[in-house]
């Protein structure tokens, strides 16, 4: 991939590094990623993921 | 801490289910009478604002913002108050957004008949309408934060996160898109040209399906399946990944729509991977979507809206594997251009959002109107015709792509094509066009058997009024992190840090592509020979704009054997410089056009658009006889070239001054090439002495608008034929 890059921007300053800093953007996204969801708390996790089903003010659950 | 008392506005919702399905009928129907002219092209004959070209942006309009976007409304409107304990920030954007979104909706399906477009596809609609839609959005954006910021909610569900980025990306790609040049009321022109403007009309295309398609819905299928279900999401943790990935990698993979093309490779091959790994996170939500129902699985069988769910959700997974796929290099060189295409999309339109919606649907309205489902015996009914159609529909364009495409390719041991005649290709898949209409009949009733028990429903039930509802408002906390706090746990509670964030993530994308792109124009090989169009052909071309000519002929030959063959010297990067809009097409149901100049004669074209059948035997292209009897408007050609210059078209101020004279010369040299046929010679002459004796008024030929298209047909990809036109300049790099 990165002949084609070269061929059709080689006239930009330092090309090279483009790609170096694309990887580098997508590694640290999803390493700071993956590292934000592991560390979540359990008790926090359960709280938010009930949110939908609070509504205490909707007693008809069983329409359907 | 004191609970206060407000009120959920429920009547919103209860307004953008109705247009969902008032809208929806009428897309829907479009749709359908498109796919019967498949099989009686000549069905609307002679009526121009019922004509296909002209239909088919109505019909994907129509459907995509007309029917989804209301029910994204709708479904948003609802969960959001609900997710946040808290009433829609102001109830005048909301009705300011119900009103305005339907008024630009009444905009579209009057101005779109009459062949009012930009021709870029999903943002056909002209200038004025792409400012109002601007103004709109940013109203429904402004309520949503305005909400978010006095909620009662501490944590943002991450349903909220996608209605966020769904709003924060579509004002992004809307307005960069729609950067024109206005030349009058309802015509413009787009700021790019060629290669760059169809980089970022597909930058548009694709995450336009990304994130008003997607990611809307799956912050619905976030609120509403769990509700359905009665059961939390299956993993939160895996929702956030879901939304972070999906986000940041959707917005790179626009390119793949344009493989093969005159697109640098460096594009082309950067929007292949990215769209390959899309298949993680769009199949993560997926998954996650389906297992929140474990355990629930009991419960599918009973429940109407947990049905229309799961197949929704199901969908999406089909449409997401199938996405990466065909994007592919290989497989995109078969399906691109072909049926395989409108199998793929449909799957994602009928199945992930009509099911969805009508699930929705399904589980809204009773609630609403404080009753119980008119009937679910009648929504079962529904479930089961759609599924039916949604096969009905699909499977016959997987075939039909598969074998046209297999068609086009084909070659006889001399080294000829098989199927040189491009109609053979067609009437093989006929029948398969047959069962498509079937399927979208089914499709069609099912939807309308959907309407009449939501209205049966509405009947029996009360009044819908707003809900009281009561929380306790959120107290103050610090900014910072507390001592327990992870960190995504404060962003959460951190809605304008959440959606830079969001916002961040997805420009990063659009920077990689967009800014090459508008820097591209430096990186094309010119052709010396390439020449801006003579005001007759600009004319012309405008006509091929506002017939929709685009919807079914493609100009951009691949560099493949089997097309090179067919159509002539693949495309070339340089053709398409003075091209505002580009044209490339994204569908062959009439063969390509980039090479057409020189092909047939003058008069053939004029036979043609007169009787397509007569000339091309088993032809399903409709009849265009208005362009042989409408005189052409030349009122506004020097300002359409004033427009061009501005945009970096090469006229000379001569060049306009001359304008009108140089068209009459070009015209009327084709109106004295129309006179070879001696039947054109006897019918037109005919025609004048009758005018004459009736005292009518007379069009002559030269001023009628089929002259114009005459002129830019014949003009199409002549450009690089003149001899020493092979010599390729470097531009500016140099």
């Amino acid at each position: 991939m990165l002949k084609f890059i070269k061929g059709n921007l080689e006239n930009i300053e330092g090309v090279q590094i483009y790609p170096m800093i694309s990887l580098l953007i997508f590694f640290i996204f999803f390493v700071a990623l993956f590292w934000w969801v592991f560390s979540a708390k359990k008790a926090y996790i359960k709280k938010v993921s009930n949110i939908p089903l609070e509504d205490e003010f909707n007693p008809n659950q069983d329409l359907l | 801490m004191e609970v206060e008392k407000f009120y959920y506005d429920n009547k919103i919702v209860r307004k953008f289910i109705v247009a969902t399905l008032l809208w929806g009928i009428v897309g829907m129907s479009v749709g359908l009478l498109l796919a019967f002219m498949f099989m009686f092209p000549n069905l609307t004959d002679n009526v121009s604002w019922l004509s296909f070209g002209r239909l088919r942006p109505l019909h994907t309009n129509a459907v995509i913002f007309a029917f989804v976007g209301n029910a994204i409304f709708a479904g948003i409107y609802y969960s959001t108050q609900r997710l946040l304990k808290a009433r829609m920030w102001k109830t005048w954007l909301s009705n300011l957004n119900f009103w305005g979104w339907q008024l630009i909706i009444v905009g579209a399906a009057i101005t779109l008949p009459l062949g009012y477009t930009t021709s870029k596809e999903y943002a056909e609609l002209e200038w004025p309408f792409d400012i109002a839609i601007a103004i709109i959005w940013v109203a429904f954006g402004v309520n949503l934060i305005g909400t978010i910021l006095k909620r009662r909610q501490r944590h943002l569900y991450v349903a909220i996160w996608f209605y966020l980025a769904t709003f924060v990306t579509v004002a992004v790609l809307h307005i960069v898109n729609s950067i024109e040049l206005p030349v009058s009321a309802l015509k413009s022109y787009s700021a790019y040209a060629g290669v760059q403007d169809a980089l970022v009309q597909w930058w548009y295309g694709h995450n336009a399906v990304a994130f008003f398609l997607t990611t809307p819905f799956l912050g619905l299928m976030y609120y509403f399946v769990p509700k359905a279900a009665n059961r939390p999401v299956y993993s939160y943790r895996l929702s956030i990944v879901h939304f972070w990935s999906l986000i940041f990698i959707y917005i790179w993979a626009g390119p793949h729509h344009l493989l093969y093309s005159t697109l640098p490779d460096w594009a082309q091959n950067l929007g292949v991977a990215f769209s390959v790994m899309l298949i993680a996170p769009s199949w993560g939500g997926m998954i996650n979507g389906l297992l929140t129902l474990r355990g629930a699985w009991d419960k599918v069988r009973t429940s109407p809206v947990l049905k229309f769910m799961v197949v929704a959700i199901t969908g999406y997974g089909m449409a997401t594997f199938e996405g990466p796929m065909l994007s592919l290099k290989n497989v995109n060189a078969i399906a691109h251009f072909s049926d395989w295409v409108i199998a793929h999309v449909h799957v994602g339109a009928l199945a992930w959002n009509g099911f969805f919606t009508f699930g929705m649907i399904y589980w809204l309205v009773p609630r609403l109107f404080k009753t119980k489902l008119w009937s679910t015996k009648l929504a079962n009914v529904h479930f089961w015709i759609g599924t039916l159609g949604i096969i009905m529909y699909a499977l016959p364009m997987y075939v039909a792509g598969f074998v046209q495409a297999s068609m086009w390719k084909q070659f006889n041991p001399d080294g000829t094509l098989t199927y040189g005649n491009f109609l053979e290709t067609v009437s093989e898949i006929i029948p398969m066009y047959w069962m498509r209409a079937i399927g979208g009949s089914l499709f069609i009733v099912g939807a309308l058997i959907g309407v009449w028990n939501v209205i049966q429903t509405a009947r029996q039930g009360k009044k819908v009024t707003d809900e009281l509802a009561e929380a306790a408002p959120l107290q103050r906390v610090t900014k910072k992190r507390t001592s327990k706090e992870g960190y995504h746990t404060w962003l959460e509670r951190r809605p304008v840090k959440l959606t830079i964030f969001a916002t961040v993530a997805i420009l990063i994308g659009g920077m990689v592509q967009i800014i090459p792109s508008l820097m591209v124009d430096d990186y094309i090989p010119t052709i010396s020979s390439v020449k801006p169009y003579t005001p007759l052909e600009l004319e012309g071309r405008d006509i091929y704009i506002r017939e929709g000519c685009v919807s079914c002929h493609s100009q951009m030959i691949r560099p493949f054997r089997s097309e090179v063959e067919r159509y002539g010297e693949y495309s070339k990067a340089g053709e398409y410089v003075y091209d505002h809009p580009f044209l490339w097409g994204s569908k062959r149901t009439g063969p390509d056009l980039l090479r057409v100049g020189g092909k047939y004669s003058d008069n053939w074209h004029l036979n043609h658009f007169y009787d397509p059948q007569s000339t091309s035997s088993g032809s399903i292209m409709p009849s265009y006889k208005w362009l042989i009897r409408n005189e052409l408007d030349l009122s506004q050609t020097e300002a359409k070239m004033r427009a061009m210059i501005t945009l970096g078209v090469p006229y000379t101020d001569e060049d306009v001054e001359r304008a009108q004279s140089w068209m009459l010369e070009q015209s009327t040299q084709i109106e004295q090439n129309l006179y070879n046929d001696p039947d054109f010679a006897k019918t037109y002459e005919a025609d004048k002495k009758y005018a004459e004796e009736n005292g009518e008024e007379f069009i002559q030929m030269r001023h009628r608008e089929v002259v114009a298209v005459i002129a830019y047909l014949q003009r199409l990809g002549t450009d690089i034929k003149v001899k020493d036109a092979s010599e390729l300049t470097n531009t500016k790099t140099e």
